[in-house]
């Protein structure tokens, strides 16, 4: 017998007492919760999430679209960032204006590569109000996972309010499973001295989040 | 579970160094009581914390349930996705396949997210014994690792050092793992992890294989779930070209919708914050996007038998997420060492002697190191009602009876060491059976209170060695109802 059969079979005698007609899954698991917790206006919710996410030390910009390219430029030199990475179809009027090398994802090909690089540039597919997070799932805007990690300065821009839902539920229900999905919360952070929260481990430093008015 | 903690004495004697510790004790009071507070805020925050935790118990429950099907139907999700299942019944039996997969690369060292489960295996041991060194990444661990020292909190494995000892360990042992602590390293917690940041960047930059767990696993779409705070895990996890997980198959949630409970009750739980820094979730194998290799090695290492005990398969609801230990008045007092397991605090008082068995010293007093006080199950997000489980398990340790051990039903002796406390029990329910006598004997120790020792002889020393023997009375009370009609009549 291997291991398979051995564990399936152990699972199978452990719950002898359950009987065959249990609840199924659906009637066994009650919704009692909420989808969001209090209610508030479009304009609200993005307020929400600016604050929840400058609560975590994630630095937070308004722009518009004409805003948006001189903004970035400014972020990128206050970094000092000669260089950035950016993933092969953000739109490049964001980084229009700026005068810097920008590095294809596809090119930045060994990490010791991407280590070198000063900042990065990418959209999102989500932001969640309630826990100031944004998630990116690796569409053509948002690139592969490692472009967001490396660099030590990730400018991660949320088209509100289209991208911005109020609670976790709403976020999940928007995301594909299938796609790999790196959720963020502020700039890398650790509590593992004394139970304390330090923000800027292995993670980007420094998260700065724009919110671009449609 | 990992061989480091064969040889513990009973728990009382394991505590008794810790209590007597001032700077552990004063570690463990300023950590513990910092995320408490903490906690209770990041909770009151959601109105519906109650529909929450109720939720998150169904479904755990409602999966244990049906584990053999939702097993099934996982394999059948990652395998679909491009990832390969493994099934390890025991500790060996996971160290040897990971160790094999770690071979198959020709690789000779791997870097590691936290992960319970290969602390419970003992898995960087058997890895070294293969001569594969595994580089702990997460903060605490990475101070556990350095320190040579063994784990004593769930989360923050590293809790009973303070930033002054952090720093010693860090100047005196990065170098022998690699890049050394800057020069004139301080104990401010923002050095201290930039000094981590440092020494771990060129071994994520060079990694080819990465070892993790997962908080989750869904059934329904074949996705793992990491939590984390550094960005450790996220290196992990998507600079190498081989991924494996090794997850206790209790850590399945039947869908991807379910995620939508334990996310928001987790975090809030752990580290009192309303989202972790990162959360990465995959499905098997992406295109030109993290590993192009993934392994799932699902462990079950006693959590079978543990799934066996009606009353005792709550435990296995557990997320571990740590709430139970800060706020328990045994840890913060004994510290995590004690419990010699991985698992400490209220909840590996209850894991580990499911896991383990009750045979060994340490075990089988476990079950005791409690007040019973329920602070733990009022904190935990998923329910366990660990108090219910504790009395149970000090059940079995003293009556023995029927469990399941590796899969197999046995019956366990009663604990030897426990003699006088059966004999005590017998000669009580004798003596409640028996109205007359329990009279006779109520008025004869009325009587005799002058001569009342203050502490019990014999085998009764060690209980009355921390308790006040409680005083009888002048009469008995169904002396005093009979004398005044229930009090009716005056004094």
């Amino acid at each position: 017998m291997n291991s398979r059969e051995r564990i399936l079979g152990r699972v199978r005698r452990a719950l002898a007492d359950v009987p065959p007609d249990e609840r199924p899954y659906e009637e066994a698991v009650p919704r009692d919760y909420l989808r969001e917790h209090g209610k508030r206006t479009v304009e609200e919710t993005v307020e929400l999430l600016a604050e929840n996410l400058a609560d975590y030390r994630a630095i937070v910009h308004r722009a518009d679209a004409e805003e948006l390219p001189l903004l970035v430029m400014r972020l990128l030199a206050a970094h000092g960032s000669q260089e950035a990475v950016v993933p092969p179809e953000l739109p490049p009027w964001w980084t229009a204006a700026a005068d810097l090398v920008r590095i294809h994802d596809r090119a930045a090909d060994t990490p010791q590569r991407l280590d070198r690089v000063g900042s990065v540039v990418t959209g999102c597919a989500v932001a969640i109000a309630e826990t100031g997070t944004v998630v990116l799932d690796g569409s053509p805007d948002q690139g592969r996972r490692r472009i967001s990690l490396v660099p030590d300065h990730h400018i991660c821009v949320v088209r509100v309010p289209e991208q911005v839902v109020a609670s976790v539920p709403q976020a999940l229900e928007r995301l594909d499973p299938t796609r790999p999905l790196t959720w963020i919360s502020g700039p890398s952070a650790t509590s593992d001295i004394e139970l304390d929260r330090v923000e800027g481990v292995h993670g980007p430093r420094t998260l700065e989040v724009i919110l671009l008015d449609g | 579970m990992s061989s480091t903690f064969v040889g513990m004495p009973a728990f009382p004697e394991a505590a008794r160094a810790a209590v007597d510790d001032p700077t552990l004790r004063a570690n463990l009071r300023h950590a513990t009581h910092t995320i408490r507070a903490k906690r209770a805020r990041a909770v009151a925050e959601l109105a519906d914390w109650a529909g929450l935790r109720a939720a998150g118990r169904r479904i755990k429950d409602h999966t244990l349930r049906h584990l053999d099907r939702y097993l099934e139907q996982l394999e059948a999700s990652v395998t679909g996705a491009g990832g390969t299942v493994h099934w390890a019944a025991d500790a060996d039996e996971a160290n040897r396949i990971v160790a094999g997969l770690v071979k198959e690369t020709g690789e000779s060292e791997v870097v590691k997210v936290k992960s319970m489960a290969t602390q419970e295996i003992g898995l960087n041991e058997a890895l070294e014994a293969e001569g594969i060194r595994a580089y702990e990444t997460d903060l605490a661990e990475l101070i556990v690792q350095l320190g040579k020292d063994r784990p004593s909190h769930i989360l923050v494995p590293a809790i009973h050092r303070n930033r002054g000892e952090i720093r010693d360990i860090f100047a005196h042992e990065m170098a022998a793992w690699g890049r050394p602590a800057p020069e004139n390293l301080t104990d401010t917690p923002a050095d201290l992890a930039e000094a981590a940041r440092l020494h771990l960047r060129e071994k994520f930059l060079r990694a080819k294989v990465g070892i993790s767990g997962a908080n989750f696993m869904v059934a329904e779409t074949g996705t793992l779930v990491v939590v984390e705070s550094e960005g450790n895990g996220r290196m992990c996890l998507t600079l190498p070209e081989t991924l494996i997980s090794v997850v206790g198959i209790e850590k399945i949630v039947p869908t991807w919708r379910d995620l939508e409970v334990f996310l928001q009750t987790l975090p809030r739980s752990a580290t009192a914050e309303r989202m972790n820094p990162y959360t990465s979730t995959w499905t098997g194998t992406t295109d030109e996007d993290g590993p192009r290799a993934f392994h799932l090695v699902l462990l079950d290492n006693g959590r079978t038998d543990a799934l066996a005990d009606r009353v005792g398969r709550q435990a296995l609801r557990c997320i571990r997420c740590s709430a139970c230990l800060n706020v328990c008045p045994v840890y913060e007092r004994a510290g995590g060492h004690a419990y010699g397991s991985v698992y400490p605090g209220p909840i590996g008082a209850i894991l580990t002697p499911q896991l383990r068995g009750t045979a060994s010293e340490i075990d089988a007093s476990l079950p005791y190191a409690s007040s019973l006080c329920g602070a733990c199950y009022e904190v935990c997000p998923v329910a366990i009602d660990i108090p219910e489980v504790l009395v149970h398990l000090r059940e079995r340790v003293v009556e023995g009876g029927p469990a399941v051990r590796r899969g197999n039903k046995v019956v366990l002796r009663p604990a030897r060491g426990h003699a006088a406390e059966r004999a005590a029990m017998r000669a009580a329910a004798w003596a409640f059976g028996h109205p007359s006598a329990l009279r006779t004997g109520q008025r004869l120790a009325s009587r005799s209170r002058r001569l009342h020792p203050r502490a019990l002889p014999g085998p009764g020393r060690a209980w009355s060695g921390t308790r006040d023997l409680p005083a009888v009375p002048a009469e008995p009370f169904r002396d005093w109802w009979l004398r005044t009609r229930g009090g009716k009549d005056a004094k």
